[in-house]
């Protein structure tokens, strides 16, 4: 079997970043993409600067997959902003931004995948939504409305990729320590891990583990589910 | 004068292109094939060839044709697309000057 291809966003740092050199580890050729350029580099990983909510560079991107590689096998959505702001204190730039990122380049990025990974009757899609969703956390609405509408487009996209062997699925990590979440204060979080089943942050193993099982090739059955950490949801 | 010549020739050949991919997808789909397709020939909705599915790879099979052949990556992804009237795909000729456009622009 030829070593699977596979599109990661955001691997500039943090969890993507973690994504990338798992993948890489396991043999995979991995693409990735962020607004900035990287300071690492990995043999079998390919970097392109792209912001996910322009269309015209997903397009670009996938279509340099396509010259490479003549397929697709894994997208894994992964780029996202946090906004971390009572909504009283939120300017309407900032919610746009948070969409964009989190909702539009997920959509535009499933769908030139889709179109790639169909040709191959096959393909899998891990988007990332977050246990602030099914937690209603307050504080953040914009990020938990731009990822409860990453999680309606896992369900809907589930629904129209079927046919094509594509599987859509989402992962909602709980805190895990990157950038993201560093701006938060150590009392705010304490009192969210409070509210999960296990109470501690996660892990990027943890996060690498969900998108094991939705990309493994017998997880074929599963789409339009979201897999919930440390017990939440 | 040349520039006009240019874009009537490329109208032309995405013509070609369409109808090519066109075939293609009828084939894939078992759909008959009908009389010679000609450039008014509708693609969709009343007396069309194709329901949404085979519309979707259709649009998508000419994106891939329209990447290998004028090496630009565009996308014929358009909100009017399921208008009667309006659909930049009612027509083979509707959906050259649409790509045509997209082509241009790109460049
Ligand atoms: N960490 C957590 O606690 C946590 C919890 C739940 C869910 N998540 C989700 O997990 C995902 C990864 O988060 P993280 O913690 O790894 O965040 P992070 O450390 O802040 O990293 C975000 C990554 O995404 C890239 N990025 C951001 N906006 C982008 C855009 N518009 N276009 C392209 N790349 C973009 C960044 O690179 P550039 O800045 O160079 O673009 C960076 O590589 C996000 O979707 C997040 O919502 C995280």
């Amino acid at each position: 079997m030829p070593s699977p291809v596979t599109l990661i966003t955001g691997t500039r740092k943090g969890i993507g970043r973690s994504l990338a050199e798992r993948y890489v580890g396991l043999g995979h050729a991995v693409i990735g993409c962020s607004r900035s350029e990287p300071e690492w580099t990995l043999d079998g990983y390919t970097h392109q600067i792209a912001d996910v909510a322009d269309e015209k560079a997903a397009r670009k991107i996938v279509s340099s997959i396509r010259k490479a590689h003549g397929r697709l096998d894994n997208l894994i959505n992964n780029a996202g902003i946090a906004m971390m702001n009572h909504s009283l204190l939120t300017p309407a730039s900032a919610v746009r931004d948070v969409l964009e990122t989190n909702v539009l380049g997920t959509f535009v990025f499933c769908r030139e995948a889709a179109k790639l990974m169909k040709k191959n009757s096959f393909g899998r899609i891990v988007n990332f939504s977050t246990v602030a969703v099914p937690m209603r956390l307050e504080g953040e609405a914009a990020y938990v409305a731009s990822k409860a509408a990453v999680v309606s487009l896992t369900q809907v996209l589930a629904r129209e990729f079927a046919e094509y062997g594509i599987t859509v699925n989402a992962v909602g990590p709980t805190p895990v320590q990157t950038d993201l979440i560093g701006a938060v204060p150590a009392e705010k979080i304490d009192a969210l891990l409070a509210r999960q089943a296990i109470g501690r942050l996660g892990t990027l193993d943890d996060v690498a583990n969900a998108v094991d099982f939705f990309i493994r090739p017998e997880s074929g059955f599963i789409t339009g589910q979201v897999l919930y950490l440390g017990g939440v949801g | 004068m040349s520039d006009q010549r240019n874009e009537a020739q490329e109208i032309v050949g995405l013509n070609e292109l369409i109808i090519e991919c066109v075939n293609d997808v009828r084939e894939q789909n078992d759909i008959a094939p009908g009389a010679d397709i000609s450039p008014d020939a509708r693609l969709f909705g009343r007396e069309g060839m194709f329901e949404s599915l085979a519309l979707v790879n259709l649009i998508t099979s000419l994106e891939e044709a329209i990447e290998d052949k004028f090496d630009v990556a565009i996308s014929l992804a358009d909100e009017r697309a399921m208008s009667q009237n309006r659909s930049p795909y009612r027509t083979i000729a509707a959906l050259a000057e649409y790509a045509a456009e997209l082509i241009a622009e790109q460049r």
